[in-house]
């Protein structure tokens, strides 16, 4: 047998209060593409970081081509021919391209060497990349190119990727997915996070799964159904939300001839969108990103308005009525950005159950705040959607992508809504967490509550939804029953083949 | 009113100085604020330095020798910024205003035994034939070895900064911490560095002014200059050669308006006294409407864990 590039051997890190990684072993051969799988806080950015030299481990050893290799700091590891795309970009928007990829490198080049490099590799690998470009002005597609170039220029034995396509257009993805094809069959190793397992599938030889810490399994991907893979990071049989028999009632938001100019040079105009959502109904609304999901839900919220009776909620005009105003009147809804938008990231949960929450569960009186209703709806939050933290008084921005999701989730759908409109609810949610959030829309939605569920994830849709309806630059397709619909008359409604490759662009 | 007692040449010569405490002050705080460091504590460091130079002049008989120990002491004071902000974790706006106050309390003390007197003088450069030159002569070729050496400090930042792999480390660092801690930089090291180059500079630009500017010592000697050294870095748009052009343009108004002054001017002492204040905030926030933007980690802490 040959030996493996990297093999960990019972690597095991603890926090204070979590066991980060427990006794995991696994070994990367030359060449493969070896998947790390599982769901959030699995300990998967731990155990890369301790292979990148960011994080020691307690214990446990690493041997790279059966010598041991233990690095002090990432240097040590770049050294060695590893290599790693972050999750969240490290890159310096002021700088530009040539001077962000050579504070990654040991020995860079002078400038001008440098450019003409990376125009080489950007080439080879089909990545186009202007070297001189600030960063600071590239899409996120873009931004992991000088990532992944980056690493390229320094001949890595190993590639980590943390979770690369999270951020990235299905064109994107595409590209993405040639260029670590091209630089499996030159030999480099790639070590690749992810949760999407349709991914997996098609791009890795071998996965390896981390539950809670620990080594729990090991698969072929190719061989083993998306549904097995989920079931084995989750540890349990995955549930599949289930839903109840729902009694749609009355007309709950009714949008009639809506246009709203476009708020900014890169957004988009709503143009004579109409649509009704009746209680006990879930609308869903797909369409490719950047069709006008985020000023649909601005102007549905109160952030952005609108001409008053473009917008009733029971027959009432609220069009001019702003986010407060209309949480009064039973109309919530949580973006799609989780820090920044939906959440502040800095403050703590209970903090940010009283942002939202302050109005319908009565956490204020007359200007001043009632903590410890605050701090019991943030705690009834966590404790109902198995939001995983210490407690209420953590920083929002210290929880992870999924459980921060439960919890803005989770936050207004405990409000008793009348009508909730989300904008890509389980967006970077492993598969359990998603199916949790499903879950309680539906649940809601039985409850009588009329739910506008905006997403890109048309399986999600298909799943929860009672009629659909897509966004194309703009303007709304007019809904249709959800149940019996074809791929093919989905991708009509989202503006056919053609209408979708210039709403790629 | 007599403007002809107002000589060109001796104007020209004269605003090179006062600008030079401001320089050496600005383009050291440029390097801390490019490292992402806000250390409002400028001018606590520049009145130490002061007291130190102009006390180790006296004593030493070598003015040299106190531009060294003065920029040993802002060195040492900015230590203590260091610590408190990079160590410590405090605030970075409350521990610089802190600095600041200790620096003026601390230099009151020291300086007591030597109000009144003068100290060596340092003598000027003489090149051969340049400073013989008429007119371009003693404006440019008859100064002292700091003011050029201000001058030349400025160009090296920039080259550093722009052309050098140190100076992209340093860009990094303050645009992006967590990032540039990602990538295996020292973060707190560089910082720290940066910080006590700051207090280094500080302390040599309050020592030009107890040594040569004025020359002699005064509680609380350095008026504000590095307040406005902190300003003039943000509207020069941390660029080192805004910021040499504002501290000529400050030390420029300020000599000509103490002309005008002394020639009797009908413009009352108060408007001709804020009148440098005024036009290098003007001209610079007039220069800083372009698309540059302060380093994007200014004066965030930085800790590992987060």
């Amino acid at each position: 047998m040959t030996v493996p590039l990297l093999s960990l051997q019972g690597l095991t890190k603890a926090y204070p209060g979590v066991v980060a990684n427990d006794q995991v072993s696994f070994d990367i051969g030359e060449g493969e593409v070896h998947a790390l799988l599982g769901e959030n806080g699995a300990g998967k950015s731990t155990l890369v970081k301790m292979i990148y030299g960011l994080v020691k481990p307690d214990s446990g050893q690493m041997l790279l081509r059966g010598a041991p290799f233990a690095p002090a700091e990432p240097r040590a590891a770049r050294a060695d021919g590893i290599a790693m795309v972050f999750q969240h970009f490290s890159l310096f928007d002021a700088l530009n391209v040539a001077e962000n990829i050579a504070l990654g490198m040991e020995n860079p080049p002078a400038m001008r060497d440098l450019a003409s490099r990376i125009r080489e590799v950007s080439e080879t690998y089909g990545l186009p990349l202007d070297p001189f470009r600030t960063v600071g002005d590239l899409s996120a597609g873009e931004r992991q190119r000088v990532e992944i170039i980056r690493c390229l220029l320094q001949d890595p034995k190993l590639l980590i990727m943390d979770e690369p396509t999270s951020v990235l257009t299905p064109q994107e993805v595409e590209i993405l997915f040639e260029t670590l094809q091209k630089l499996r069959s030159e030999g480099t190793s790639i070590l690749y996070i992810s949760h999407k397992l349709e991914e997996i599938r098609k791009l890795c030889d071998h996965a390896t799964i981390l539950r809670l810490g620990k080594n729990v399994g090991e698969c072929t991907p190719a061989e083993t159904s998306a549904r097995d893979m989920a079931e084995m990071m989750v540890g349990t049989a995955l549930k599949t939300p289930t839903r109840s028999d729902r009694i749609v009632g009355n007309v709950a938001l009714d949008i009639s001839g809506l246009s709203v100019p476009a708020p900014s040079a890169f957004g988009t105009s709503l143009k004579n969108v109409h649509l009704t959502v009746r209680k006990g109904e879930i609308l869903g609304i797909g369409g490719v990103a950047g069709n006008g999901q985020d000023e649909l839900l601005a102007v549905l919220s109160g952030e952005a308005l609108s001409a008053a009776d473009a917008v009733k909620l029971h027959g009432k005009p609220i069009g001019r009525l702003g986010p407060v105003a209309r949480r009064r009147l039973g109309l919530l809804s949580a973006p799609e950005e989780r820090l920044g938008h939906a959440a502040a990231p800095d403050m703590s949960l209970t903090e940010n159950a009283l942002l939202t929450a302050a109005v319908r569960e009565n956490l204020e009186n007359r200007g001043f705040l009632n903590w410890p209703a605050a701090k019991a709806f943030a705690k009834r939050v966590i404790s109902e959607f198995d939001v995983r933290t210490p407690g209420p008084e953590n920083a929002a921005r210290s929880l992870s992508g999924g459980n921060l999701q439960k919890f803005v989730i989770g936050r207004e759908v405990l409000q008793r809504p009348e009508v909730l409109v989300v904008n890509q609810p389980t967006w970077g949610v492993d598969a359990s967490a998603a199916a949790a959030i499903r879950q309680s829309l539906l649940d809601l939605a039985a409850g009588g509550a009329a739910i506008i569920c905006i997403s890109q994830d048309l399986d999600e849709l298909m799943e929860i939804s009672d009629s659909f309806a897509a966004l194309n630059e703009g303007r709304l397709s007019a809904p249709r029953a959800a149940a019996g619909l074809t791929v093919d008359e989905i991708g009509l409604m989202m503006g056919g083949a053609h209408g979708m490759e210039v709403a790629h662009v | 009113m007599d403007l002809s007692a107002i000589n060109p040449v001796l104007l020209i010569a004269s605003l090179m100085v006062a600008a030079t405490p401001l320089l050496l002050a600005a383009v050291g705080e440029l390097v801390v604020e490019k490292a992402g460091v806000l250390n409002l504590g400028v001018e606590g460091m520049m009145i130490v330095g002061a007291i130190a130079g102009f006390a180790t002049a006296v004593e030493s008989g070598s003015p040299l020798l106190g531009f060294v120990v003065a920029a040993i002491a802002g060195a040492a004071l900015s230590t203590l910024f260091a610590i408190l902000t990079q160590f410590a974790q405090a605030n970075q706006v409350a521990s610089g205003l802190s600095l600041t106050l200790f620096g003026l309390g601390l230099s009151a003390l020291m300086g007591q035994s030597y109000v009144g007197i003068k100290p060596p003088q340092m003598q000027d450069i003489h090149f051969p034939l340049l400073s013989d030159l008429p007119v371009v002569g003693p404006i440019l070729f008859t100064h002292d070895i700091i003011l050029y050496f201000g001058i030349a400090l400025t160009a090296a930042i920039w080259a550093v900064l722009k052309y050098s792999r140190v100076g992209l480390i340093l860009r990094a660092v303050g645009e992006n911490h967590d990032a540039a801690h990602a990538l295996g930089y020292k973060v707190l090291r560089i910082r720290v560095l940066a910080i006590l180059f700051g207090g280094a500079c500080a302390g040599m630009g309050g020592a030009y002014i107890s040594l040569i500017r004025v020359p002699q010592w005064t509680e609380g000697m350095t008026a504000g200059i590095g307040w406005i050294a902190l300003a003039l870095v943000v509207f020069a748009s941390w660029k080192p050669w805004r910021v040499l052009l504002g501290a000529y343009l400050f030390g420029g108004v300020t000599v000509v308006q103490l002309n005008l002054q002394a020639a009797g001017v009908a413009i009352p002492v108060e408007y001709l006294a804020m009148s440098p204040y005024l036009i290098t905030i003007v001209v610079l926030v007039i220069l800083s409407a372009d698309k540059s933007s302060a380093p994007a980690a200014l004066g965030r802490n930085f800790h590992a864990s987060r």
